[in-house]
């Protein structure tokens, strides 16, 4: 059964204006995505617009059994689809626990402390500072921080809007490592990424988004190919072939 | 120096302090100006004025009418602030209902805002002057004697009373927003209300929760005033200059700063009574707000932008 699936999805900043056109895909429960495309394709257009960050102008989006079209974030959140933005997913002027603390206000009251040490022995580098301020954290500890508060509602469905922006390929390898282990542990996750060879890493199937439409849609085994994915990038023509 | 001016700085900058802590929020949580800020402790203190007398005039029939010695108030008025307090919540709920949340749905800029508080601040006074005429009214008719309390001060223990509340509330209210789930969320929306939503946080609830507290201080604020001087339609509007020199001297967000800058804004306007002369005193908040912004715009506890 598909964990979200996803139809005739439009979303914009301006309702005459529609930044994602029409865009239809599922993904299967425990399966992991990647959302490849140009900057500018309208990637984090896409899967803000799924978390109720960004108006959606059309098309539903299924969560499991259930419509979830044009629920708020928090409603989203509590209902086990978890997000992490591209920018800005931590609070800096909070500390490190306190950022734990405020995810936790979903989960059941008696679970709540022992959640958030599940999540300092999972992000080690978390665990050594917790009444630190999270502004302090380099970026790497920053996006660490961004999965643990994602992770500690054990969301059934993940999704990341480029978790390894501005890392250093060490550090690229690290969050990469930790999404594999929360793949490994049955959380379907949706990957987007600019980052090709780490998104192909990790995920099965590939989305590939130009100007704001699906421009291809398959296995990542055909992606390997840089030339392939090239001309999917500079034009959806190539793709509508491909697809 | 007359030390009096220290006590006389610290009575009027409690009701400073406490309203510029219902603006610091409002402004930190809802990103706006909001100049009915004011007028909610004008409000305040004529809902509770209404309530008090219907209280006082039973309690009276009940021959419970005598002030509560040492203070010039009976019992009415204990009895009326938490009813003025719903009521001045429920004016503000109602006021963010049918204009302030109309608008945010619909992302006006904060510009358009600050303009509506400000034409709905206008309307607050009007109305206010209707129903209750723009004669000064009073909690009570009692003369208070100011006592010796050392140091060569005096103070009436009615303006001892408000110190004393002032400090518990504010105590209370830091304690709230430092250590409680609730606090978290509001400083987590104060930072950034779209990623408050991805982390589960109901934004709405935060800003309704914002204006309770921010509506309650204005009441308590307006009582305090009404009780020390006088209660009249524009009594909130003439402390609002006042009050956004405390909230911006203390920085825009910081509860404590909003009460240390409405301690400071008290204790410079008695000051300046005192050295310089009383037709200065309204320009005394106005300086210092001129100042902050020219030297320190982040105010003493407020974050770099
Ligand atoms: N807040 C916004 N308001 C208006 N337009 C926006 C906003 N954010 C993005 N856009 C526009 O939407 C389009 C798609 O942007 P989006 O951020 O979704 O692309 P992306 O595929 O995530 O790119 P990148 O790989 O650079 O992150 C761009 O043309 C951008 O200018
Ligand atoms: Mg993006």
């Amino acid at each position: 059964m598909s964990a979200l699936t996803v139809t005739g999805f439009k979303a914009g900043y301006d309702p005459d204006l529609p930044i994602v056109k029409g865009v239809s895909f599922a993904v299967d429960t425990g399966e992991a995505i990647a959302v490849l495309g140009p900057n500018g394709a309208g990637k984090s257009t896409l899967i803000k617009a799924i978390a109720g960050q960004v108006a959606c102008l059309g098309g539903r989006v299924m969560l499991g059994g259930d419509d979830i079209t044009g629920l708020r974030s928090h409603d989203l959140a509590r209902r086990g689809l978890g997000f992490v933005p591209q920018t800005d997913n931590i609070f800096t002027g909070l500390t490190i626990r306190e950022n734990l603390q405020i995810a936790s206000e979903l989960v059941a009251k008696p679970q709540r402390a022992s959640r958030i040490e599940q999540m300092f022995e999972m992000f080690p580098d978390l665990k050594s500072r917790p009444s630190e301020l999270a502004g302090a954290l380099s970026g790497g500890q920053r996006q660490m921080l961004a999965a643990a508060r994602a992770l500690l509602t054990d969301p059934p469905v993940l999704m990341l809007d480029e978790p390894s922006a501005g890392l250093s390929p060490k550090l690229v390898a690290q969050v990469f490592e930790t999404l594999r282990r929360i793949h490994a542990s049955g959380v379907t996750l949706i990957l987007v990424e600019q980052n090709v060879r780490a998104a192909l890493s990790l995920a099965s199937r590939a989305l590939v988004l130009v100007d704001g439409e699906l421009a291809h849609e398959g296995p990542t085994d055909d992606l390997h190919d840089g030339d392939r994915l090239g001309r999917l990038f500079l034009g959806r023509r190539a793709g509508a072939t491909a697809g | 120096m007359n030390p009096q001016a220290i006590i006389d700085g610290l009575i009027a900058g409690s009701t400073i302090g406490l309203g510029a802590i219902g603006l610091t929020l409002t402004y930190s949580i809802l990103r706006f100006a909001n100049f009915t800020h004011g007028d909610f402790l004008a409000w305040g203190a004529y809902l509770t004025l209404t309530v008090s007398g219907f209280l006082g005039g039973l309690l009276a029939g009940l021959g419970a009418g005598a002030p509560l010695a040492p203070f010039s108030f009976g019992w009415g008025l204990p009895v009326a602030l938490p009813a003025g307090v719903a009521v001045t919540i429920l004016l503000t709920l109602g006021l963010d209902r049918v204009l302030f949340g109309q608008l945010r749905q619909r992302g006006a800029d904060a510009i358009i805002i600050v303009m509506a508080s400000f034409g709905a601040s206008m309307a607050l006074r009007s109305l206010l002057e209707f129903i209750y005429s723009s004669e000064p009214q009073y909690f009570t008719r009692e003369l208070q004697i100011a006592q010796k309390i050392g140091l060569g001060m005096r103070a009436t223990p009615d303006q001892l009373l408000t110190i004393a509340m002032t400090a518990l509330l504010v105590v209370l209210l830091h304690i709230v927003v430092t250590r409680t789930p609730t606090g978290r969320a509001m400083r987590a929306v104060s930072e950034n209300p779209s990623l408050a939503g991805v982390y589960g946080v109901d934004v709405d609830h935060v800003i309704r929760v914002t204006w309770i507290i921010g509506a309650g201080l204005a009441c308590v604020a307006g009582v305090m005033s009404g009780l020390l001087v006088q209660i009249r339609p524009y009594m909130g509007f003439d402390l609002l200059l006042p009050l956004f020199a405390a909230a911006i001297l203390g920085g825009i967000g910081s509860i404590p700063g909003a009460m240390i800058g409405g301690l400071i804004i008290g204790l410079a306007e008695a000051f300046t009574v005192q050295l310089i002369g009383a037709e200065w005193r309204a320009a005394v908040a106005f300086v210092v707000l001129v100042l902050v912004l020219l030297v320190r715009p982040a105010g003493l506890f407020g974050r770099a932008a």
